[in-house]
C-alpha cells in the first residue's frame, strides 16, 4: 500500500497535464456545443444534423478517434504549415472536445425543446429581441440542464483522456499504460485511482454549480465555479513552473525495452546537461512519424520495422546492406538522422515452450505448417497486421486454428496457461530464457533483421554535442544485457523501475555516467 | 362611433392560411378607441390567429393590420410589442423571475427600472397584495398568476390591451372576479381592449361589441344587446342560446 501512496504522490505533473487537457477539451466542447445548440433550437434540420454528427462521433472508440487525428492534422499541414503539431496536446484536445460535444449538445437541445411554449410566446409577446429572449429567458431556464450535460462530458473526458498517452500527450494514462506493460499493478492502480478521483471531484464541483443554477443560489454557483477555476490554475502552475522550453523529448513505444532504453538515453543526456522529457507508450507507426517530424527528438527503432512498415519493402537483404539503405532513406525522405546500432537485435520470432515444442517434434517454423493447424497463435495487437507476419505466413504456408491478440506482457502468460500454443515473441525479451521458451528456426529468412538503432529527429541530429553524448551507446548493448534488463522490470518478483533498470544496464554495458 | 378619431386598430382584407387551410379569410374592420371588443367563436374559427396578427406573433398571408394608423408590418417588432399589452392564455410568467421582475420585464427591455412603488401600484390594480412582489410564480395560485399576467401587460402603460382566452384556465369564481376587475381597469385606464373567448356569456357580460367568427370570417358584428334581441344570424344565435338556456333553467329552478 505504501507503494501506491508513493506512486500517487509522484503523479503530480501527470495529474496537472490531465487536468489541463481535460478542462481545455471540455471548454472547447462547450464553446462548440452552445452556438450549435442555439442554432439547433431555431431549426429542426440543424438539430437533427448536429445531434446525428455528435452521436456518430460517440460511436467511434476513443482510442481510434485519438489516433485518427494524427493523419488528419498531418494533412492539415498543407494548409497551416509545418508548424502544426500532429502529436501530443493538439490532437488529444480536438478528439476529446468532439467526444465532449454530445452530452452537452444533447442536453442543451433537449432542454430547449422542452421549454414551456407559453413562456417562449410570452417572451416574444412582451417584446424581447432574439438576444434578449436568449439571455433573459432561455439561457437561465436551460442552464441547469446544460450543466448536467457538462458534468457527464467531464466524467467521460477525464476517463478518455487517459488514452491520450498513446498519441504522445502526457496524462494519467502514462502510469496505466506503463504498468500494464510490465504487470506493475501498483502503477496501474495509482493511475486508475488518480483519474477516477479526479473525475469524482470534477463531478462533485460541477454538480454544485448545477445545484446552484437550479435553485438560483448565486453563492453556490460562484463557489463551484471558483473551485473549478482554482483547480485549473493550480494545474497551470504545476505545468509551467520551472519548465524549460528546449527539452529533449525521448519517445518510447509501448513495451518495456523501449521504456528502459528511453531512460538510458535520458540519463546520459541529463548528465550532459540537457533537460529531458519522455513520451511513453506511442504506437509503432506513430512513434516513427513522431521522430521524423520532430514531434519527439529521439527514438529507438528497429531496422526490420522501418524496412517493412515505413519503407514497405518485402525483400530481405543482409543486415549491413539493410542499415545502409535505411540511413539513406531516412535522410532523403525526412532528414532523420540514424545515430547507429545499439548492438542487440530484437527480432520477431515464433516462440513455444521448449517442452511442448520437443514433444510435438517442432523445431522450425516450417514444422508448424503441418503440425500447427490445431494450435492457437498469439501476438501483440500490431502483430497480425504487420507485413512481417504476412511474409512469414505466406513463406511457410502457416494456418492456425485460432489467433488471439494480447498486450505484449500477457502473451507470455498466455503461453504458460495454454491459451496460446505459439506466440510472436521478441527475441530480446528476458522471459524467453526465464520461461524456458524456444525460438523456432527461420531457415528461409522470412523475418528480417531487427537491429535496434537510435533515430534522431532532423533538427536534433544537427546537435553535435548531443550526438557525442549518445555515441558511447552505439554497439554497447548486447542481447544478453538487454534480456536481463527487460526481465528485471517484467518479472513478478523484485521488479525494478525503468530508471533503475536503465542504470543497471549502463553499468553492465560499461557505459555508466559518473 | 366617432369617425373623426383615429381607430387604434384596423384590419384590411386580412388573410392567413396554414397550408391549404384558411384560418383567416379576408377580414376588414376597424375598432374604435375605448371599445371593449370580444372575439367569440368555436375552436379553429380563427379568432386567436386574428388577434396574434396585431402584435405579429402570427404573420399574415395577405392584407394589412393598422395600429394607430400605421401598418404593423413596417414597425420594429420589439417596439410594437412593447406598446401593446398582451395577456396570454397560458399566462406565460417567467418561472425564474419573481413577481416584481415579471411585471417589470417590459420596461427593463428598454433599459428602464420600474420603481417599487409602481410595482405595488400595478399589483393593487389587479387586487393583489404588494407584499407578493418578491414571490416566485410557482408559489402562486392560478388566479394570482393571471392577475400578475395582467399587471405585466399593463406595466408599459399601453393604450391597446389584447387578451387571448385570458380566463380560460381559471375556476368560475376567480374567473368572474378577474373579468370584472379587467372591465373596470379598461374603463379607468381608458384602454381599447380586444378579448378572444369561446364563452359567449363572458363576452355578453364584459364587452360592448361582439364579433362572432366562423371559418375564418366575421359572421356577426353586434352589441350584446342586439345579440340578445336575436340579431347576428344563425351561428351567433346558436352561441347565444347556450347561456340564455342556462339562465332560463336557473330561473326555473329558482322559482
Amino acid at each position: 500500500m505504501n507503494g501506491i501512496w508513493a506512486t500517487l504522490l509522484g503523479l503530480g505533473d501527470k495529474l496537472a497535464a490531465h487536468v489541463l487537457l481535460s478542462s481545455a477539451a471540455i471548454a472547447l466542447g462547450i464553446a462548440l456545443a452552445l452556438p450549435l445548440a442555439i442554432w439547433a433550437s431555431r431549426s429542426e434540420t440543424v438539430a437533427r444534423a448536429t445531434l446525428g454528427f455528435a452521436s456518430l462521433v460517440q460511436t467511434i472508440p476513443a482510442l481510434a478517434l485519438l489516433a485518427l487525428f494524427f493523419p488528419i492534422l498531418l494533412s492539415l499541414r498543407a494548409v497551416f504549415g509545418e508548424g502544426l503539431p500532429t502529436l501530443g496536446f493538439l490532437p488529444a484536445l480536438l478528439a476529446l472536445a468532439l467526444y465532449a460535444l454530445l452530452p452537452i449538445l444533447r442536453n442543451a437541445v433537449t432542454a430547449q425543446a422542452n421549454l414551456d411554449p407559453g413562456v417562449i410566446e410570452a417572451a416574444d409577446g412582451v417584446g424581447m429581441s432574439f438576444w434578449q429572449r436568449l439571455r433573459l429567458v432561455e439561457a437561465p431556464l436551460v442552464a441547469p440542464y446544460i450543466m448536467a450535460g457538462i458534468r457527464t462530458a467531464a466524467v467521460w473526458t477525464i476517463g478518455a483522456a487517459t488514452l491520450s498517452t498513446t498519441i504522445g500527450q502526457p496524462s494519467l494514462g502514462d502510469p496505466i499504460f506503463a504498468g500494464l506493460q510490465t504487470q506493475n499493478w501498483v502503477l496501474v492502480l495509482a493511475g486508475c485511482i488518480a483519474s477516477a478521483g479526479l473525475a469524482l471531484v470534477a463531478d462533485a464541483l460541477l454538480g454544485t454549480i448545477e445545484r446552484g443554477l437550479k435553485t438560483r443560489r448565486r453563492l453556490l454557483t460562484a463557489g463551484g465555479l471558483g473551485a473549478v477555476a482554482l483547480g485549473i490554475l493550480a494545474a497551470l502552475a504545476v505545468q509551467f513552473a520551472g519548465r524549460s522550453e528546449d527539452r529533449i523529448v525521448i519517445g518510447a513505444k509501448g513495451f518495456s525495452e523501449q521504456y528502459i532504453l528511453a531512460r538510458l538515453i535520458g540519463q546520459r543526456l541529463e548528465t550532459a546537461g540537457y533537460a529531458v522529457g519522455y513520451r511513453d507508450g506511442l504506437g509503432s507507426a506513430v512513434a516513427h512519424r513522431a521522430v521524423s517530424t520532430g514531434a519527439i527528438d529521439i527514438l529507438v527503432d528497429y531496422t526490420g520495422t522501418i524496412w517493412t512498415n515505413q519503407m514497405e519493402r518485402s525483400d530481405n537483404p543482409p543486415r549491413d546492406a539493410m542499415l545502409a539503405e535505411i540511413i539513406d532513406w531516412e535522410s532523403r525522405t525526412s532528414g532523420t538522422h540514424v545515430l547507429g546500432r545499439l548492438g542487440f537485435e530484437n527480432a520477431y520470432g515464433l516462440a513455444m515452450p521448449r517442452a511442448a515444442a520437443a514433444s510435438a517434434g517442432i523445431s522450425g517454423i516450417g514444422d508448424l505448417a503441418t503440425k500447427g493447424q490445431g494450435m492457437t497463435i498469439g501476438g501483440d495487437p500490431e502483430f497480425f497486421e504487420r507485413p512481417e507476419w504476412i511474409a512469414v505466413r505466406d513463406t511457410y504456408g502457416l494456418r492456425f486454428a485460432a489467433r488471439r491478440n494480447f498486450a505484449p506482457t500477457f502473451m507470455y502468460n498466455a503461453l504458460q496457461s495454454g491459451e496460446a500454443d505459439v506466440i510472436g515473441a521478441y527475441t530480446s525479451d528476458g522471459r524467453i530464457a526465464a520461461d524456458d521458451l524456444v525460438i523456432l528456426d527461420d531457415p528461409q529468412g522470412a523475418f528480417p533483421n531487427y537491429d535496434a538503432i537510435v533515430l534522431l529527429a532532423p533538427e536534433t541530429g544537427k546537435d553535435e554535442r548531443l550526438r557525442e553524448a549518445l555515441r558511447p551507446l552505439v554497439g554497447a548493448i548486447d542481447v544478453a544485457a538487454m534480456r536481463e534488463a527487460n526481465l528485471s522490470v517484467d518479472r513478478e518478483e523484485e521488479k525494478v523501475s525503468f530508471e533503475e533498470a536503465a542504470r543497471r544496464l549502463a553499468q553492465r554495458a560499461g557505459i555508466e555516467t559518473p | 362611433m366617432n369617425h373623426a378619431q383615429q381607430a387604434p386598430l384596423e384590419f384590411r382584407d386580412l388573410r392567413k392560411r396554414y397550408g391549404a387551410t384558411p384560418a383567416v379569410a379576408g377580414i376588414s374592420l376597424a375598432i374604435a378607441p375605448g371599445a371593449f371588443v370580444a372575439l367569440v367563436g368555436a375552436s379553429g374559427s380563427g379568432k386567436s390567429t386574428l388577434l396574434k396578427t396585431v402584435n405579429r406573433l402570427v404573420e399574415p398571408s395577405g392584407g394589412t393590420v393598422l395600429f394607430e394608423g400605421a401598418d404593423v408590418a413596417g414597425l420594429p417588432l420589439a417596439a410594437l410589442r412593447r406598446r401593446i399589452g398582451y395577456v396570454f392564455q397560458s399566462v406565460g410568467l417567467f418561472p425564474h423571475m419573481s413577481v416584481a421582475e415579471n411585471i417589470a420585464i417590459g420596461p427593463r427591455l428598454v433599459g428602464e427600472r420600474l420603481p417599487v412603488s409602481r410595482i405595488a401600484e400595478l399589483l393593487e390594480l389587479v387586487d393583489l397584495d404588494p407584499a407578493m412582489a418578491p414571490r416566485m410564480p410557482d408559489e402562486l395560485s392560478g388566479g394570482q398568476r393571471q392577475r400578475v399576467g395582467v399587471a405585466r401587460a399593463l406595466a408599459s402603460e399601453p393604450q391597446l390591451l389584447l387578451m387571448d382566452e385570458p380566463f380560460g384556465a381559471l375556476d368560475p369564481v376567480t374567473r368572474d372576479a378577474l373579468g370584472q376587475r379587467v372591465r373596470k381597469l379598461h374603463a379607468e385606464l381608458g384602454l381599447t381592449t380586444v378579448m378572444v373567448t369561446h364563452d359567449m356569456a363572458e363576452a355578453l357580460l364584459l364587452a360592448d361589441r361582439i364579433l362572432v367568427m366562423d371559418g375564418g370570417r366575421i359572421v356577426a358584428d353586434e352589441t350584446p344587446h342586439a345579440l340578445l334581441d336575436g340579431a347576428g344570424g344563425e351561428i351567433a344565435q346558436a352561441l347565444v342560446s347556450v347561456p340564455r338556456g342556462q339562465a332560463d333553467r336557473l330561473a326555473e329552478l329558482a322559482r
